[in-house]
């Protein structure tokens, strides 16, 4: 977080991008979209663009990786070198290390590894165009695809931040709002039972900016939630004959 | 599965949901904390000795002269590492810094650097071109859980006690020039959910027990960062408990810095 930015972020109660505080940017999300894996997602979340993929249940190798009494969760979160404005170097770096792991903790919370013993299960999430958000994002996008492989899962996970600029809670985090706002806490909800399974902040957030930043990023993941029951519903509505 | 893991899983969490803890401590109380700085004083710009119960976690500063990030000319730069090393325990390996590793050294990095800690305006030679670039590296000497907590306190503490080499013809000469610029001391409060219960500053058999982990890193008025680790949940309300303790207890653990 760069602190207070010289331009302000928020004008007349209004953002950059012309949206309130408490709005998302337009969603759009796609199950099923890869035809080899065995469940995917393709997820536009303002500039962002993400492509999430699972393979599995299948045979785990190496073999000493296995559990014999549930199935191993792999998570990998990677960008795409063309996904951001100055080229990424390819493969893994500290930061996606870390979003991978976040990420497969949130996951780890819903699905029934359990059932599928020395097995493993991957999923693996492409960032192909990044535009703040890209964690939330992705794990979205990777919910929807284990549920489209009909991995059996407690609820779908949905990601959603909020942050503050200009000394204002804001929710869904832009570029500009990432890079010279005040705080960003991106954060993973199972809006069903009312769990909280990934939650990062940094920045300055006072105890009450917190709360509201909390409330917010709740309520856009309820929202964001109902896009990925709609995803999936369209893909295997039947059609009227 | 590791046997003894599961033993000891089964053993805590069945303690705590009685109310007790293995080692007699309540549910909100830190293992005592000894902090030392300047034990690596001849060669390292700052250093310091954390003990946090039986963990142990060494913090070195180094300070290099290098170029500025060129979206932010103006600053000095920091950078966090930590290397969880084979003396620490059994199950350490050699190698390259693995997740946790990762993790620990981001999470550290995140709490100095959001809390603003260093002043990184006052780091700059020669701006856009020659900056002081602030090196912080965790060295975790023997591990009883709860590294996070350890390693930020370490780290601060070791930046607190650093100073700045001199810079003389284009080279750094390692004499003290002054202090490194500072701002606010940040401190890091990490809470293990086991069950239903939620306790501060779990050791290493306690780790094996939790469901879920949360660290918060704070200032006097702020809470700077935060990181929610492991595979169970948190009810939201439980967050706003566990951000009310870590800051009543703010400045019980920022007096220990001198």
């Amino acid at each position: 977080m760069g602190g207070k930015s010289e331009v302000p972020l928020i004008v007349k109660g209004k953002r950059l991008d012309g949206r309130k505080a408490d709005e998302l940017r337009p969603i759009k999300i796609v199950a099923g979209t890869l035809n080899r894996a065995d469940g995917s997602c393709y997820l536009e979340w303002g500039k962002n663009k993400i492509l999430a993929a699972v393979y599995g249940p299948r045979e785990l190798h190496p073999k000493h990786m296995q559990d014999n009494t549930q199935a191993v969760l792999r998570c990998r979160y990677n960008m795409a070198p063309f996904s951001v404005s100055e080229r990424k170097r390819p493969g893994p770096d500290r930061r996606s290390v870390e979003i991978s792991k976040v990420i497969r903790e949130a996951l780890e919370r819903v699905v029934f590894l359990n059932y599928f013993p020395t097995s493993g299960i991957d999923v693996f999430m492409e960032v192909l165009q990044a535009d703040a958000g890209t964690r939330c994002a992705a794990l979205t996008a990777a919910s929807v695809a284990l549920a489209d492989a009909g991995i059996p899962m407690k609820d779908m996970v949905a990601g959603c931040a909020a942050g503050k600029a200009d000394d204002t809670i804001i929710l869904d985090l832009n570029q500009e709002e990432d890079n010279f706002g005040q705080g960003d806490m991106p954060m993973g909800y199972i809006p069903s039972r009312d769990e909280i399974v990934l939650l990062q902040l940094d920045g300055e957030f006072t105890k009450d900016e917190l709360e509201k930043a909390k409330t917010y990023a709740m309520d856009g993941c309820r929202k964001v939630y109902e896009l990925q029951k709609e995803a999936l519903k369209k893909k295997y509505a039947i059609s009227k004959v | 599965m590791n046997i003894d893991r599961e033993l000891k899983r089964h053993f805590i969490g069945r303690l705590i949901e009685n109310g007790r803890r293995i080692d007699g401590r309540g549910f909100d109380d830190q293992r005592s904390i000894v902090v030392e700085t300047d034990l690596i004083k001849d060669k390292a710009e700052g250093s310091a000795l954390v003990k946090l119960g039986n963990t142990e976690v060494l913090a070195g500063i180094k300070m290099e002269m290098g170029a500025p990030f060129p979206d932010r000319p103006a600053e000095g730069v920091m950078m966090t590492g930590a290397e969880l090393v084979p003396i620490a325990a059994p199950d350490f390996e050699m190698g390259r810094p693995g997740e946790d590793a990762i993790e620990l050294a981001r999470v550290v990095d995140r709490g100095i650097r959001e809390s603003k800690m260093i002043d990184l305006s006052k780091l700059v030679v020669t701006a856009g071109e020659k900056v002081w670039m602030v090196y912080i590296d965790l060295h975790v000497l023997n591990h009883d859980g709860n590294l996070l907590d350890a390693s930020t306190l370490a780290a601060v503490a070791a930046l607190n006690s650093a100073w700045i080499p001199k810079y003389e013809d284009e080279k750094v000469v390692r004499e003290r020039a002054k202090d490194l610029p500072l701002t606010k001391l940040p401190v890091s409060f990490t809470f293990a959910k086991v069950g239903n219960s939620i306790i501060l500053d779990p050791i290493l058999d306690e780790e094996f027990a939790m469901d879920a982990r949360l660290t918060i890193a704070t200032t006097d008025k702020h809470i700077c960062a935060m990181q929610k680790g492991e595979i169970g949940a948190f009810k939201p309300e439980e967050i706003s408990i566990m951000v009310d303790k870590a800051m009543a207890n703010y400045s019980k653990v920022k007096k220990l810095l001198k």
